[in-house]
């Protein structure tokens, strides 16, 4: 049935910038600060208060705007989008509507080896509304409390084109854009903090033809996988109503992350009447080429390039040159690391293994942490030198993370050097042939898994310091004796 | 250009205004006056004129992004008629 269908996904991508102070006032920004403490006349929007451009929020768009390959305006204007909500004290958001700062972009995906452009609409500035905390749910909560703290952070709406066909590529679109506006440090990206925010609308209609279906937009996306799991919810959804001979009603719905379903909120007909025009306390933004190009200069090294260059210069896939351009954190800990111990292939290896296994456990990101580049490098080269074995070294290396200390200082403490002595190891080996004579003569019958018994054994009792390539060989000189 | 009593009630809902039925049909006037009055303007040739995006010849005003003092947090909830654990108290909107 779905081979039947394409689904036609276009995103509305809304980014807190990491501005020091909010869009149009000089409040510094405030996540998780006491409520109502960043706040003044302006973004409280008592009346007289005149708003200020910030010029960092400028800037920062017109940097998203070229790392998204748009066309930057040369004049844009600011317009009050009006509504009645409690987190919204002025009673109008300023957005902007047809000057949009930046316009007709692309971002690249690749999925399975092909590369896809995604089309960007549009990309223009706005502010945030506060927050709004209520007991229990908005449902059977008596009253609703509200934040200001979060009013007039500036935001970037960034709008894809519908040129997205599968959950799979909409969830490809935004760790895309994520890792983008990351390498350009413009914002935090914390999907589950809400400063990176996703709606999606959605379509589906027989493979081939041209018009598009009724579309449905959902909001309350989190996370990645809520994203793919709504989508898919509400591709399936729209496909068998269709197939039922129903029609589709053009609606906003809702995920309910805990029931796993997408619920209507409100239909077109009752859709805001957003009466938009200019706002007259801000004049329009001119951006002479000069300022786009100055702009442009101070652009990093963006993901797509980071990746190039990982896989001509160390030789890396592009599955592990992706894993490592998905954060400017993760690739910059990799740069520092590779300059120390040049073995990248290793590092990599180490870093989306070991390393992201245990940022994971402990909910923690890489700059929070306590093995910095050098140290496991230093680790690294112990295990080169053979001072430790592959298997010490995940010891040693998670003890590094949990107490910040040297490799040489963990693995001298505790005594984790590895052992190379072949006298010592061969009492060992012969201890254990000893204590297994099933084993071995399963192995003698030409049953070679059973060496790897022999070989665990044998690590086993050495408590993991033996060093794995001596005792293989003298299990296997020992074994092949008559 | 007259206005319908409907048009008028529903601008006076989008600015949440609850109007007495006399006052509607007042509206429902002044409104379609005003309203005249446009397509009086619209009579002036504007062929190449760029649509005025502000009426001061002013551009570009920013400010750098540096923090400014906030309202120390009872001064900001000063106004508030009902507040709780420092925030605004207001019935719930669905």
């Amino acid at each position: 049935m779905t081979e039947k269908y394409e689904a036609v996904i276009g995103l509305e991508v809304h980014v807190e910038l990491k501005t020091n102070t909010k869009a149009f006032c000089g409040c510094g920004l405030s996540f998780g600060a006491l409520p109502n403490s960043h706040v003044c006349p302006g973004c409280l929007g008592m009346p007289g208060a005149i708003p200020v451009l910030n010029r960092e929020l400028v800037e920062f768009a017109i940097k998203t705007g070229l790392a998204l390959n748009c066309k930057i305006a040369e004049f844009c204007r600011f317009d009050r989008k009006n509504y009645f909500y409690p987190d919204l004290p002025a009673n109008y958001q300023i957005s902007q509507l047809d000057l949009p700062i930046a316009s007709a972009g692309y971002l690249e995906i690749e999925s399975e080896g092909v590369k896809k452009k995604i089309g960007i609409n549009r990309v223009h500035m706005e502010e945030d509304a506060g927050k709004l905390v209520h007991q229990g749910s908005i449902m059977t909560t008596p009253y609703s409390l509200v934040d200001l703290n979060r009013a007039g952070t500036p935001l970037l709406e960034i709008v894809s084109e519908p040129d997205i066909r599968s959950p799979r590529e909409a969830s490809m679109y935004m760790e895309k854009l994520r890792s983008i506006l990351l390498f350009l440090r413009v914002s935090d990206c914390k999907m589950e903090e809400g400063s990176l925010r996703c709606d999606a609308n959605v379509s589906v209609r027989p493979r081939g033809q041209e018009r598009l279906g009724t579309r449905t937009e959902i909001k309350n996306l989190n996370s990645f996988r809520s994203l793919e799991r709504a989508l898919e919810y509400e591709i399936k959804r729209h496909i068998e109503l269709l197939e039922e001979g129903g029609e589709l009603v053009q609606e906003t719905r809702t995920w309910d992350e805990d029931r796993q379903v997408t619920l209507s909120m409100r239909s077109k007909e009752e859709a805001q009447d957003y009466r938009y025009f200019p706002d007259p306390n801000l004049p329009p933004v001119i951006i002479d080429p000069e300022w786009v190009e100055r702009v442009r200069k101070t652009l990093p090294e963006l993901p797509d390039q980071a990746r190039e260059r990982l896989m001509s210069e160390y030789n890396l896939s592009s599955y592990d040159a992706n894993l490592l351009t998905m954060s400017k954190d993760v690739l910059d800990f990799f740069d520092a690391c590779v300059a120390e111990y040049n073995e990248p292939k290793l590092i990599a290896n180490w870093v989306m293994g070991e390393l992201t296994r245990l940022l994971n456990q402990n909910n923690m990101e890489i700059k929070d942490c306590r093995v910095t580049p050098s140290s496991l490098a230093a680790m690294l080269k112990l295990m080169e030198q053979g001072t430790i074995s592959g298997k010490i070294a995940k010891v040693v290396f998670e003890e590094m993370f949990n107490t910040g200390d040297a490799p040489e200082k963990i693995v001298k403490d505790r005594g984790l050097v590895q052992i190379s002595d072949e006298s010592a190891i061969k009492a060992i080996v012969d201890e254990v042939i000893a204590a297994n004579p099933k084993v071995v003569e399963d192995f003698k019958a030409g049953k070679e898994k059973a060496l790897g018994f022999l070989v665990g054994q044998v690590m086993k009792a050495s408590k993991g310091k033996a060093n794995p390539e001596i005792v293989n060989r003298l299990l296997r000189e020992e074994l092949s004796r008559p | 250009m007259a206005l319908t009593i409907e048009e008028v009630e529903h601008v006076a809902r989008l600015a949440r205004l609850n109007l007495p039925a006399e006052e509607k049909n007042m509206y429902a006037q002044q409104l379609s006056s005003i309203l005249d009055f446009f397509t009086i303007l619209n009579r002036l040739p504007t062929d190449g004129v760029e649509p005025l995006a502000h009426v001061l010849p002013l551009f570009n005003v920013m400010r750098a992004d540096e923090t400014g003092p906030s309202l120390p947090r009872d001064e900001a909830m000063a106004n508030a008629p009902l507040a709780e654990d420092g925030q605004f108290k207001v019935p719930k909107i669905v």
